[in-house]
């Protein structure tokens, strides 16, 4: 039932991207974000397709697991489309139906902003697929670690937030427990109007939040107990540090950005000298 | 009243990388009236088992049939379902949630569609039956102590009036006091309303003392089901699946061993002492 929604929703696989460090990940998923406005046209179209293909190909996830993200994505992409079809003002009029009219500017970017979602959402889900959310945190912690020095509270952000991974499937499989046992006394969550409905919610939220609070109760203890005071002097059991590999995919990275940006800038002169010849 | 299940198999997460098959063909027989324990190791499926015989879970594979009707037909009434064959979850005081114990115990009852008054009495008798003194009844449950909390929870099911009553693990984390409590509770329950019992444990001594008939549960699949006596004679290869018989068995089989004429199917202190007396008149 429940906890067949995955949040954080990491795949096991045993490939070189799940073996990189968390922080290239990261900037990976940065620079490729950056790419993908970079492009204007099909050539960095087609380069930014065969680096994502690449990439899903090296991973090892199955391709179906990075289409799951984009059907919660769907209503806004259909939207975003639909803006820059109509919306975009330009000289080449295609239809005219009343007030809307389709330009064929408007079509073009209509394209590209949908792949540029696509591409966005299965971009950033291969890092989520590939990396447990605790080492993203721990990435996170130490690629902000700088922030500190201007009192920013790196460690306890990065703490809240593994604490509340470390808590979701927790709480979704508590959920499905307190629902069945609810259940298993006649209690029905599924007819009945909108009325009935949230009242039926009553037998299921009050004990879980008792179970929030409590489970937040104990671990507060447990760490107090275990002598807990907060990032300051605290080292890593295992911590992060770059391996060849990383800073081989740091190269390749910048490889990748750096020719998109080129592209963008001197494309068009290249383009244009072999339509002029 | 009977329970049949047919080559019953369930996957969770089927279709992902997390699928696990938590049963595997389990084929089983429960009639009327019958008292029984069924015990496994941790992760052996004992949960997910009685999970599927209210219907809150339904089989990847194989059929259920109550009272000779298949809980699967399209029509079948499950709420119903759950009101004759009750179901006690581990840790059942976490499932607590009205501001009085007695609106709580009432909760099954109204969902049966029964009148106030009618849910009320039946609430009194539940309440009165698992022990707890009057004078709590209208205090909050969150203000209990564990044990009594947990009753507060067995009385929530017994007031729907089941025909069969299925405990999971209702020992889970008291102390000896007030495991021998529920335990003695549960059986007096099965003695006087004469109902079916499935006490679920991992316990062995737990259910020894209790049970007519008891069900091994390993991996998925029922390892041995029989009367304690048969079903401990296998105490080696419990053994080897992380089970243990009771103290009585290894003492008599140490006994026999040793040369005298034992009887080893013996399952409780009673019986053993009796058997060893004998030898000796
Ligand atoms: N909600 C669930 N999702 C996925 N796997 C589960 C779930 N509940 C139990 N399992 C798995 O099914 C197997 C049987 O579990 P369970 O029936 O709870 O065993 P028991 O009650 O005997 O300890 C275990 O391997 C467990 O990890
Ligand atoms: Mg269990």
């Amino acid at each position: 039932m429940l906890r067949d929604i995955t949040l954080g929703q990491y795949y096991p696989a045993d490939s070189v991207l799940h073996k990189l460090d968390p922080r290239v990940k990261l900037m990976g998923a940065l620079v490729y974000i950056v790419s993908l406005f970079t492009f204007r046209d099909a050539v960095g179209f087609a380069a930014a397709t065969v680096f994502l293909i690449c990439i899903i190909r090296i991973s090892k996830v199955p391709f179906s697991y990075m289409v799951k993200g984009l059907k919660a994505i769907v209503v806004l992409m259909i939207i975003t489309a639909l803006f820059n079809l109509f919306l975009t003002p330009g000289k080449q009029v295609l239809v005219t139906y009343g007030i809307l009219t389709i330009t064929m500017e408007g079509v073009k970017n209509a394209v590209f902003m949908l792949v540029r979602l696509i591409y966005l959402i299965v971009g950033t889900s291969i890092m989520t697929l590939t990396t447990t959310p605790n080492q993203l945190t721990d990435g996170l912690e130490k690629a902000l670690m700088p922030l500190s020095k201007i009192r920013v509270p790196v460690h306890s952000i990065a703490m809240i937030m593994s604490i509340a991974l470390r808590f979701i499937p927790i709480l979704i499989e508590e959920t499905d427990i307190i629902m069945k046992a609810q259940m298993a006394r006649g209690a029905d969550f599924e007819s009945g109007n909108l009325i009935r409905r949230v009242k039926a919610m009553v037998p299921l939220l009050v004990p879980l939040f008792v179970s929030a609070f409590r489970r937040a109760d104990d671990l507060a203890m447990a760490m107090e107990a275990r002598c807990y005071v907060g990032g300051r002097g605290r080292t890593k059991m295992k911590p992060l540090r770059y391996q060849k590999e990383d800073y081989q995919a740091y190269l390749i990275l910048a490889g990748y950005l750096g020719v998109m940006i080129a592209w963008r800038v001197f494309g068009a002169r290249i383009w244009g000298l072999k339509l002029g010849a | 009243m009977s329970i049949i299940l047919d080559k019953v198999s369930y996957v969770y997460s089927e279709g992902t990388a997390y699928e696990s098959w938590a049963l595997k063909n389990v084929s089983l027989k429960i009639e009327d009236g019958q008292f029984i324990g069924i015990i496994g190791h941790t992760g052996s499926g004992k949960s997910t088992l009685i999970q599927h015989l209210n219907g809150l879970l339904k089989a990847s594979s194989g059929g259920i049939y109550f009272n000779g009707r298949d809980i699967y037909e399209e029509d079948y009434d499950l709420r119903e379902l759950r009101t004759k064959v009750g179901l006690v979850f581990q840790y059942p005081e976490h499932q607590l949630f009205e501001t009085t114990i007695f609106d709580d115990v009432c909760f099954g009852p109204m969902n049966q569609g029964l009148s106030k008054n009618e849910a009320g009495l039946r609430a009194f008798e539940a309440l009165r039956s698992v022990g707890l003194p009057e004078s709590l009844y209208y205090q909050s449950p969150f203000d209990l102590s564990g044990g009594q909390k947990r009753r507060v929870a067995i009385a929530g099911v017994l007031a729907m009036k089941p025909e069969v009553l299925i405990l999971d693990e209702p020992t889970a984390g008291l102390d000896p006091k007030g495991r021998d409590e529920i335990l003695d509770l549960v059986s007096n329950m099965h003695r006087e309303r004469e109902m079916a019992v499935l006490l679920v444990s991992h316990s062995m001594e737990d259910v020894a003392n209790y049970v007519q008939r008891i069900i091994v549960m390993n991996d998925g699949s029922v390892m041995y089901d029989g009367t304690p006596g048969e079903v401990f004679l296998h105490y080696k290869e419990l053994e080897a699946v992380g089970l243990a018989a009771p103290q009585v068995t290894y003492l008599m089989h140490e006994l026999k061993e040793q040369g005298l004429p034992v009887d080893c199917g013996v399952t409780t202190v009673e019986e053993a002492r009796n058997s060893i007396l004998k030898i000796f008149r």
